[in-house]
């Protein structure tokens, strides 16, 4: 990253003269910033092990880990329920719309339109129509800027009042191409030679539709696992857009402000916690597809 | 009479026209009887089994009729033919490799398929268990899945499966296609075997496989192009056909202790036509040897001799 985040955190104390000279190696010194490039390396190795991301400079004198610590509850509160809700929600919907041609023919393109859509571009048309004309939903921030936060009626009200919006970005761009692929896993699976076979023996749709749900499941899971990266960058356009204080509004913060300690914090964060996730749903695999189960135990008899 | 069919004609719908794959077919089927049904790909053999018993889009049910034990089975009507699948009539599929669900283990899926008749599977374990000994599987598959099975262990599970219920008619499409020789006969020995016990009535067994049939059929019905060309008595098939199509086709069969070496073994010249846009008349008269003005005209499928079908109008009695 070019340019010098101490020269603006010089700027904006307004000082000057020789305060200037003075403060700036302060800082240099506080950051570790004077020391050669390979010894600040090994420092934020060492430091990394202990557990220590370095101070935020754009916070300053707050730790790195403490800055994120303090956005993580928004991001899980965001996340989680709109990754998973979507998943369950566009499933279902995609299954239902497998079910006959006019329901396919009017919810597809419905589907397809919202799964194209981008991040921000819902985020903003949300922010106008709800925040500007209709008024029902803040606009900006995490909670009520007149409000700090204590556990009261009004202030998790508050809270979830500027959740909304959000979360409501996240939830239908993503429920599309759920569905999308749900519909199209459903109508390979009721053409599939099971399928077939129970239809001939008479079984009734109820019971082969039933079949295919769980079949057509199984990728959908593996396609979460997919999905989660992806969703961590639209979350970050989302949260730039409601100014919604998560990992993603900090990144922001942290690139305009040329804090890299903030910077590299945050994308270990959303590393670490990608790969926990991929690998939560490499354990449900285990546990969803009774074939990796039998395969596990080896041959039974 | 087990299964009685009258000119059952059935097409497949297609964007160029409807293929003409079931042309008046005619045929009885008796009590017990194994009826081997042969003929190359693409000459309706599948369509025939498959619109006794399912017939779907883009299969499209022209005309005809088709009785089981005395009774009309009503096989245009998707949902009025539910009552009769599996328990009087059922199916053992071309592609038995891939009919079992692969995500449940077999008995739990056999469990959940019978209780959506309203059958009870508790009821019906002795039975399951003791045909499960029939066809030489342990019982212990019913805690498996699937692809913990080789191919011909599913084979003879699909075949258990399919039989369950006694039905009066088993369709057999093609269930030794894709085993290997010893396999083939095992499973066609236990196709007798079952007969035999009574765990079906009479059996229409489709392959492409004349050697096969001479071995467990009691008759085996000829089909060309979507018309059915002979049926008779195996040996009488064998050893004296009368239609052109049958002779050219068991000619072609290879024979014990002649070398081919020194003599070829000839096939039939030229190709099956094209089913959207069929020749009028006699669907062999292009590559018949004894083709003549009369062919331009469908010949019947009438008896000649006691038993013995065949649709020629050489054959036919003036």
């Amino acid at each position: 990253m070019p340019g010098n985040p101490i020269d603006i955190l010089i700027s904006r104390a307004g000082l000057r003269g020789s305060a200037v000279q003075t403060m700036y190696d302060y800082y240099m010194g506080v950051f570790g910033l004077d020391m050669p490039i390979w010894k600040q390396y090994l420092n934020f190795w060492t430091s990394l092990f202990q557990g220590d991301l370095g101070i935020s400079i754009y916070l300053f004198p707050t730790p790195v880990t403490d800055v994120i610590m303090k956005a993580v509850p928004y991001d899980l509160a965001l996340l989680i329920p709109s990754v998973l809700l979507s998943w369950i929600v566009g499933n279902n919907f995609g299954a239902f719309a497998a079910r006959s041609k006019r329901l396919d023919n009017t919810l597809l393109p419905f589907s397809y339109i919202l799964s194209a859509t981008p991040y921000m571009w819902l985020g903003i048309l949300l922010a106008w129509a709800f925040c500007i004309v209709f008024r029902i939903f803040p606009l900006a921030g995490g909670y009520s800027f007149a409000m700090r936060p204590n556990l009261s009626f009004a202030f998790i009200g508050s809270l979830f009042s500027h959740w909304v919006l959000p979360f409501l970005s996240l939830f239908i761009v993503q429920l599309g191409g759920w569905a999308i692929g749900m519909r199209n896993m459903i109508i390979y699976e009721l053409e599939a030679d099971y399928s077939n076979y129970l239809k001939a023996l008479g079984a009734p749709n109820k019971l082969i539709r039933k079949y295919a749900f769980n079949n057509g499941i199984l990728p959908q899971i593996t396609g979460l696992a997919l999905k989660l990266g992806e969703v961590v960058a639209g979350a970050l356009a989302t949260e730039v857009v409601f100014a919604y204080p998560g990992i993603g509004y900090l990144i922001l913060q942290a690139i305009h402000n040329e804090d890299y300690f903030l910077l590299q914090g945050c994308f270990l964060f959303i590393i670490i916690g990608v790969l926990m996730a991929n690998f939560i749903i490499d354990i449900v695999y285990l546990l969803v597809d009774p074939r990796m189960r039998a395969g596990m135990q080896g041959e039974t008899a | 009479m087990s299964l009685q069919v009258e000119n059952l004609t059935v097409y497949y719908q297609t964007l160029r026209g409807d293929v003409q794959s079931l042309e008046q077919a005619s045929f009885k089927l008796a009590d017990g009887e194994i009826m081997g049904l042969a003929g190359e790909s693409g000459c309706g053999k599948t369509t025939l089994g498959n619109s006794l018993i399912y017939l779907a889009p883009p299969m499209k049910y022209i005309e005809g009729r088709v009785s089981l034990d005395g009774e009309e089975l009503p096989i245009w009507d998707l949902a009025r033919m539910n009552v009769y699948r599996y328990k009087k009539i059922s199916l053992i599929p071309q592609y038995a490799m891939n009919a079992m669900n692969p995500t449940r283990k077999i008995g739990k899926m056999l469990s959940e398929l019978l209780r959506s008749r309203k059958i009870s599977y508790v009821d019906l374990l002795p039975e399951i268990k003791h045909r499960l000994d029939i066809v030489k599987l342990s019982q212990d598959v019913l805690n498996m899945y699937p692809i913990e099975l080789s191919g011909g262990m599913k084979q003879r599970m699909v075949m258990v499966l399919s039989t369950l219920l006694d039905p009066s008619l088993l369709i057999a499409d093609e269930i030794t296609s894709a085993l290997d020789v010893s396999t083939q006969k095992s499973v066609a020995e236990m196709i007798v075997k079952f007969r035999d016990c009574g765990c079906m009535k009479s059996v229409i067994f489709i392959t492409h496989d004349v050697s096969i049939l001479y071995q467990i059929a009691d008759s085996i019905l000829i089909m060309y192009a979507g018309q059915l060309a002979e049926k008779a008595s195996t040996n009488v098939i064998i050893n004296s056909p009368l239609h052109p199509y049958t002779k050219l086709l068991i000619s072609s069969l290879p024979k014990v202790g002649v070398k081919y070496s020194e003599d070829k073994l000839s096939g039939i010249p030229g190709t099956p036509p094209l089913l959207l846009d069929p020749p009028e008349g006699c669907r062999f008269r292009e590559r018949c040897p004894l083709a003549f003005e009369k062919c331009l005209q469908a010949p019947p499928f009438i008896e000649v001799e006691n038993g013995h079908f065949v649709a020629c109008w050489k054959e036919t009695p003036a």
